[in-house]
């Protein structure tokens, strides 16, 4: 069970606790109650699941910011056999909002990329909340260099509250390093898998988020800037991200209607943080299938690809 | 230092002077008042101070293009559509429409073929009048296809940018314009293209953070705001006051992501030369504008 309940998630979580009560008191009365509680549970799971299929989008992007929900890092220890992380981005420093390094899946070698927000506040002053700077996109393009040297392909892990919007982040071109990662990765001569595991803001997601195919799971969200930021300007009022969020439809299957999202991966009943395993279990199987489709690719078919991808992206008129 | 400080307020007029904006403009940095035709002549920069107004985009076309070489515009009726049904206080539609009737454009950039000083050029120009320069699918689209445009004519190309950004109102899709364009430039450059991005007041945002920041050369005009994340936002999440000039094309200079700044009358000048310099051939006799 969670620890930490979204608001929206409390009337669930009150059934949960009452069924929990009379199976207590059944226990100390000695009454076999087995019958009634099976078919309590049932009753409920068929009611979480129904609740957590229909979630509004700004419920999703609440569940995409989960506190317990699974970062870069855990899927990385749950879905490698190896894992070499590499630091640094030979100009600067080492960005501890993105993490990069050497991983074999199954038998598959691969460069990993992602943004790394903290668990509590320790780690996630260390981590600067999951907000690059701009030596975190330099890294991942020092590391995206080495797998086309090496011709392995990249995984390309999302979550990002966007990127960092600080005094030195802009002295160190903040805008730049993004643009370079955008050039670099739209001809990359490996294939590149992006996943969106949390969230998706902005040009501090797409800096990192250039690929062949982008897989998103259940609950998370990917639009051109977070829903309050949106609402602060668009509504003049911070207060309005959950009419921002349905404006802008950030939710991962307005994704797919708009040709930007390839496939929704499917969460455990409550989100992915309810069952770390079987999400990252889904995750990989996802990774491996998506990988098995493209390392075949000749690279300039790859890159042809690509670039025709982002080619139809957009709707407009003449 | 003055020895005494004025403890009454100012007398207010009631009246307030009216000053007619056909006739004269206020500069926003030193208050002057200048008369608009000096202005016009002075490429709306201004004799006291050296700031420079912001233009539309069709003007720049003026001071950059040769006046008698042939000026194509691509795309011309590539405009935007409403893909999300957008709503926030006003209509996405309304917005348009709105922007449309205002600057007289169908999008927030222009995009043609011409020649600077003899020098077949692919010239975009973005503009800040039209929904604060946003680019959306259509601004995406049309320079993308100029970029095009300009690989397969061999042409140099530059793109004038004015822009707040990646337009909110088409969500996800105007953030996936920042990846098509930088796509094409990728291409580009790969077949020798030059590339001057021109960096005017303002540049903030997804456009920085995408061709803007991708030229070859970068040039800016003195003073224009230069940067990805607002100011406001800076301050919020920083909570201090940002430093002097910051996010100002002299700051970028500084800090090593602008390679010239160029006052307005000398830019046609200097992209001339650049083209020059670059093995770029004339098409027709030297210019004079």
């Amino acid at each position: 069970m969670a620890k930490y309940i979204l608001d929206f998630e409390k009337p669930l979580r009150e059934l949960e606790v009452q069924i929990e009560a009379v199976k207590m008191s059944a226990l100390e009365k000695g009454m076999d109650m087995s019958k009634e509680i099976g078919s309590l549970e049932n009753k409920l799971e068929k009611a979480a699941a129904d609740f957590y299929k229909n979630l509004s989008r700004w419920q999703r992007v609440q569940m995409a910011r989960h506190p317990e929900r699974p970062y870069t890092l855990d899927y990385i220890h749950k879905i490698t056999s190896s894992w070499f992380e590499l630091h640094g981005d030979r100009h600067y420093a080492d960005d501890q909002a993105v993490v990069t390094g050497l991983a074999t899946m199954d038998d598959q070698r691969v460069v990993i990329i992602g943004q790394q927000k903290g668990r509590g506040t320790r780690e996630n002053l260390r981590r600067n909340f999951g907000m690059p700077n701009p030596e975190g996109y330099r890294k991942a393009s020092r590391v995206m260099g080495l797998a086309a040297k090496f011709g392995l392909p990249v995984i390309s892990f999302i979550d990002t509250p966007g990127a960092y919007p600080g005094i030195g982040a802009e002295e160190r071109g903040q805008a730049e390093a993004i643009a370079r990662n955008l050039m670099m990765m739209s001809t990359l001569p490996v294939p590149i898998i992006v996943i969106v595991i949390g969230e998706g803001a902005s040009g501090g997601a797409l800096g990192m988020g250039v690929g062949d195919r982008l897989l998103m799971l259940e609950n998370t969200w990917f639009s051109v800037i977070s829903p309050e930021g949106s609402a602060s300007i668009l509504y003049r009022d911070a207060g309005m991200a959950r009419d921002a969020a349905d404006a802008m439809r950030v939710a991962p299957s307005d994704l797919v209607e708009m040709g930007i999202c390839d496939r929704i991966l499917p969460e455990p009943t409550g989100g992915a943080h309810r069952d770390a395993d079987v999400t990252a279990g889904t995750v990989k199987a996802a990774l491996l299938e998506t990988l098995a489709e493209l390392v075949d690719m000749p690279p300039d078919e790859l890159v042809e690809a690509r670039i025709k991808r982002y080619e139809q992206m957009g709707q407009w008129a003449e | 230092m003055a020895w005494f400080r004025r403890s009454k307020k100012k007398i207010l007029s009631t009246e307030r002077r009216s000053v007619s904006e056909d006739l004269w403009r206020k500069c926003p940095s030193c208050g002057e008042y200048v008369y608009n035709q000096e202005l016009q002549n002075a490429q709306f920069v201004c004799p006291t101070c050296s700031h420079h107004f912001r233009i539309d985009c069709r003007k720049y076309l003026e001071l950059i293009l040769d006046k008698n070489g042939a000026t194509t515009e691509l795309n011309a009726s590539l405009v935007s559509v409403d893909p999300l049904d957008f709503k926030a206080l006003k209509k996405y539609t309304d917005q348009i429409t709105a922007a449309k009737e205002k600057t007289g454009l169908g999008e927030a950039i222009i995009t043609v073929t011409g020649s600077v000083e003899g020098y077949p050029i692919v010239l975009c120009v973005m503009d800040f009048a039209f929904i604060g320069g946003s680019m959306g699918s259509a601004v995406g689209e049309k320079i993308s296809r100029a970029i095009d445009h300009a690989r397969e004519h061999h042409f140099p190309l530059a793109i004038i940018s004015a822009s707040g950004g990646a337009r909110m109102q088409e969500g996800a899709l105007s953030l996936m314009q920042m990846a098509k364009s930088s796509a094409k430039l990728s291409l580009f450059s790969s077949a020798g293209g030059l590339f001057v991005s021109i960096l005017t007041d303002p540049t903030t945002g997804g456009v920085t953070a995408s061709h803007a920041m991708l030229g070859d050369i970068i040039l800016a005009e003195p003073g224009a705001l230069i940067g990805f994340a607002g100011a406001r936002v800076i301050k919020q999440t920083i909570g201090q006051d940002l430093p002097e000039g910051f996010q100002r094309a002299e700051f970028l200079l500084e800090k090593g992501f602008v390679d010239h700044i160029v006052h307005r009358k000398d830019m046609r000048a200097t992209l001339s030369h650049l083209i020059s310099f670059f093995g770029y051939e004339r098409t027709a006799d030297t210019d004079q504008q």
